[in-house]
């Protein structure tokens, strides 16, 4: 610890030094240097090498002869470097810059290894959950019932790890959601767009982005205490048998949650759409929404199915809602008064309790997620396949 | 053939009236929606603001104290730190009680005057006469925590936990005006608890603190290098592609998978202390990474290129144009998507359950290993309870929480305003 303090004032105080005698050197001298450095870059570059020795030694396993063999370096180093640049032929400039890129290029390549390192961690995971239960039983089976498998602790019976049930109700909820936001997303953009004054389109913009901007917990917790209750309480009036924890609770909150999602999109491909279109149309005589709808929309139909496509996506991928309003446990319908279960819910619930890391328990909820992951992925590929390809700008 | 074109017209007018209508009832829909849950939110949440406190008038001689206490009488001054740890608070409140309610001598009574103040009052005494030691002496007026079942009864009228005939101890105090309303400090100061008095959330807001430094630490420089290199220095080679989409396509996927990846790497591969600070911002950092990127690169894309030509004429090399021209000129850009990156970090509570701050943590968290929670998961885990002081709490944190997301993205859109410039 104290090595390191050290260090780095004996750095900071040799680089100064470095710097006074660099330019000494240069005003003395009679050639013009053939590179563009400056002096600052020799030090950068003896800055740099210093941190690396230093670094190197602090992690070596030698004792106090690290010290003596530190403050050596640090100086021959110095006397190195300054007789390197009066010989001429240390670029410092390209040296350092150099440096700097190798280091960017480090950095961006860390969006390839998160990647690489997720598909990796899940698919890993699942492989060794495949082992213990057959992957046909997992993607056909009609029933899922993780928990009872881990009570019996027996080799797991294979209708206990069916996912069909499970990807029913994620589809279910998603359903609702995406038919309570596309529509209004879809008007609420148009009425933006077009319609609305620009005072107004100034004031419900950062509104509509307060509304994207709250986290889903609080959508969950609303719907909990809110949504469900009033939804039991207006079916039960006219007689429909709901479960307190409803699919159309969850699917609606979600759907809210999704709304400036699809608003935003939209809006996008909607002020993407040439003004001659539009001014041609309105040429011809028609009304502002038969504009709208005959041409614009057309127009902006593959970015606006695109945005659908991103929506659901998304839709599927949420958790609190669904974790705190839908129930925990996989019914095999699609009435959407029924309480059902999402994957991500079941991911939740497998992996926040006792973590016995080798169990089928945990292990499934790997599987789900590899699913998930998929299936994600698959729709973002074809959402951004259609903006790409259909696009008749 | 003119009426057919009037009647057609009519029509065309008509739905072009309700087409706009649809429109205005879907933005008033979610904007109604909007106030409801606000209201709603504040309408449950409010309450947990106010606390009460109850008047009670304390000897505090040398003879109380001492008879009190296990202290023994040999002590001169009692004003001491470590002699004020040793008084016993509880013993000299539950006196003062009995001094004031002197003619009351039926056990049962006295026990349920005694419950009248919360536990936390033995706390507040002890903090007040470590501030003040000079109290110590003589009798004074002390103003003490109400205890909950008193809280919730004031609060909300119901009576169904609170002793016997304490209604009409009650009533009496309101008369003297001994019981009075003040803001709940104890919300912030206090971390979780079982007990929902007692429950505040210091600690999840320490905890967001510490995780969003630790995610702040990693993704801004990664982020801000990682798209400087992707739109100056990168080849167009496919490797350039792979990683561009990789990032695109890392924006999208569901934030659960994070916490699994941080789950197998952090937890299970890395052994790194579960449930802490560290571990937690680091599986942000890789959520809103992807984000911050490309935030970064559509900011670095307004500059127009002048300025890089300009200075390449000068003789500046790429490296010296990204670091002396574009970045200071980004700056504003940068900062605009790293602040809606922390509002939307904050928020995130899938991966983080993930990564085991579920527990039940009762202390605040003094370093970065310490498991810790953060105030979304706090919210999750009170939202279980269905004890009235939970409930208040849950929808208190909530607005909190809401607060300080507001505080984020109004700056975010002050800066950009301010300083976003236009070329």
């Amino acid at each position: 610890m104290w090595l390191v303090l050290i260090a780095i004032i004996t750095t900071i105080m040799l680089s100064l030094n470095l710097k006074c005698k660099i330019k000494k050197l240069r005003e003395m001298q009679v050639l013009k240097p053939r590179f563009t450095s400056l002096t600052i870059h020799y030090v950068y570059c003896f800055v740099l090498w210093a941190f690396i020795f230093v670094g190197i030694i602090a992690l070596a396993p030698f004792s106090d002869i690290k010290k003596y063999f530190l403050l050596i370096l640090s100086l021959s180093f110095n006397f190195w470097l300054i007789s390197y640049f009066y010989k001429n032929k240390f670029n410092a400039k390209k040296h350092i810059e150099a440096a700097g890129r190798l280091v960017m290029e480090a950095a961006a390549g860390i969006g390839i290894v998160i990647t690489i390192a997720i598909t990796i961690s899940i698919l890993f995971e699942s492989i060794r959950f495949f082992e213990i239960v057959n992957i046909g039983d997992f993607l056909f089976g009609l029933k899922w019932n993780p928990q009872m498998a881990m009570h019996e602790e027996q080799a797991v019976s294979g209708s206990s790890f069916g996912i069909i049930p499970v990807l029913l109700g994620t589809i279910l909820i998603t359903l609702i959601a995406v038919l309570v936001a596309v529509p209004i997303g879809i008007m609420a953009a148009i009425y933006l767009g077009f319609y609305a004054r620009v005072k107004t389109r100034n004031y419900l913009k950062p509104i509509l982005e307060i509304l994207a901007g709250v986290p889903t917990v609080v959508y969950g917790y609303f719907a909990v205490i809110a949504v469900a209750p009033f939804f039991k309480d207006i079916f039960s009036f006219f007689g429909f048998d709901i479960a307190s924890e409803s699919a159309l609770a969850a699917g609606f909150v979600m759907g809210i949650m999704i709304i400036p999602f699809v608003l935003s999109l939209t809006d996008d491909a909607l002020n993407s759409v040439p003004q001659y279109l539009k001014d041609g149309a309105l040429a011809l005589g028609s009304t502002k929404s038969e504009m709208i709808k005959k041409v614009v929309i057309q127009t902006a139909m593959p970015s606006i199915i695109g945005a659908i496509i991103l929506a659901v996506s998304r839709a599927i991928g949420e958790t609190m809602i669904v974790t705190m309003a839908a129930g925990l446990v996989a019914k095999l319908t699609f009435n959407p008064l029924d309480s059902v279960t999402t994957a991500t819910a079941q991911i939740v619930t497998l992996l926040v309790g006792d973590q016995e890391f080798n169990s089928a328990k945990t292990l499934a909820a790997f599987a789900l997620a590899l699913v998930l992951f998929i299936i994600t992925f698959i729709f973002n590929i074809i959402a951004l396949m259609v903006m790409r390809r259909y696009s008749r700008v | 053939m003119q009426n057919k074109i009037k009647k057609n017209l009519k029509k065309r007018y008509l739905q072009e009236k309700r087409f706009k209508f649809m429109g205005a009832s879907s933005i008033s829909f979610a904007v109604i929606f909007l106030i409801l849950f606000l209201t709603l939110i504040a309408s449950k949440g409010y309450r947990a603001f106010i606390s009460h406190e109850i008047a009670l008038e304390i000897d505090l001689s040398k003879e109380s104290i001492v008879k009190n206490s296990d202290l023994s009488s040999a002590y001169q001054d009692l004003s001491t730190p470590d002699l004020i740890e040793q008084i016993s608070y509880h013993h000299l409140i539950r006196q003062a009680i009995r001094e004031k309610y002197s003619e009351e001598k039926d056990a049962a009574k006295l026990n349920s005057l005694y419950k009248m103040f919360s536990e936390i009052a033995d706390f507040s005494l002890k903090e007040k006469i470590s501030k003040s030691p000079e109290l110590l002496g003589s009798k004074h007026l002390f103003w003490l925590d109400a205890s909950s079942e008193i809280d919730i009864y004031l609060k909300y009228k119901i009576d169904a936990n609170l002793g016997e005939n304490q209604i009409n101890v009650i009533n009496d105090l309101k008369e003297k005006k001994q019981i009075k309303t003040i803001f709940n400090w104890q919300f912030f100061k206090n971390a979780d608890s079982r007990e929902p008095e007692a429950a505040g959330i210091s600690a999840s807001l320490i905890g967001s603190l510490l995780t969003m430094l630790i995610f702040l630490v990693f993704a801004f420089p990664i982020a801000v290098m990682s798209a400087f290199y992707l739109e100056e220095f990168a080849k167009k080679n496919w490797l350039t592609n792979l990683v561009e989409i990789s990032i695109n396509n890392l924006a999208a996927i569901p934030s659960i998978i994070y916490g699994l990846l941080g789950l197998t790497i952090y937890l299970q591969f890395m052994h790194l202390p579960r449930s802490s600070a560290l571990v937690g911002g680091m599986t942000l950092f890789m959520l809103v990474l992807p984000v911050i990127i490309i935030a970064t690169r559509n900011t670095i894309r307004t500059i127009p290129q002048s300025i890089r030509d300009g200075a390449m004429a000068l003789g500046a090399s790429k490296m010296q144009i990204m670091i002396h021209h574009l970045l200071p000129l980004s700056i504003p850009g940068i900062m605009t998507g790293t602040i809606l990156a922390m509002s939307r970090a904050l928020g995130e509570t899938a991966p983080l359950l993930m990564i085991g701050m579920v527990a039940f943590i009762a202390d605040v968290p003094k370093n970065f290993s310490d498991p810790t929670t953060v105030l979304p998961v706090q919210i999750y885990l009170w939202s279980d309870s269905p004890e009235i002081g939970f409930v208040e709490k849950t929808a208190a944190a909530i607005l909190v929480l809401l607060a300080f997301l507001i505080i984020f993205n109004l700056s975010a859109i002050i800066l950009r305003n301010k300083f976003e410039r236009k070329w």
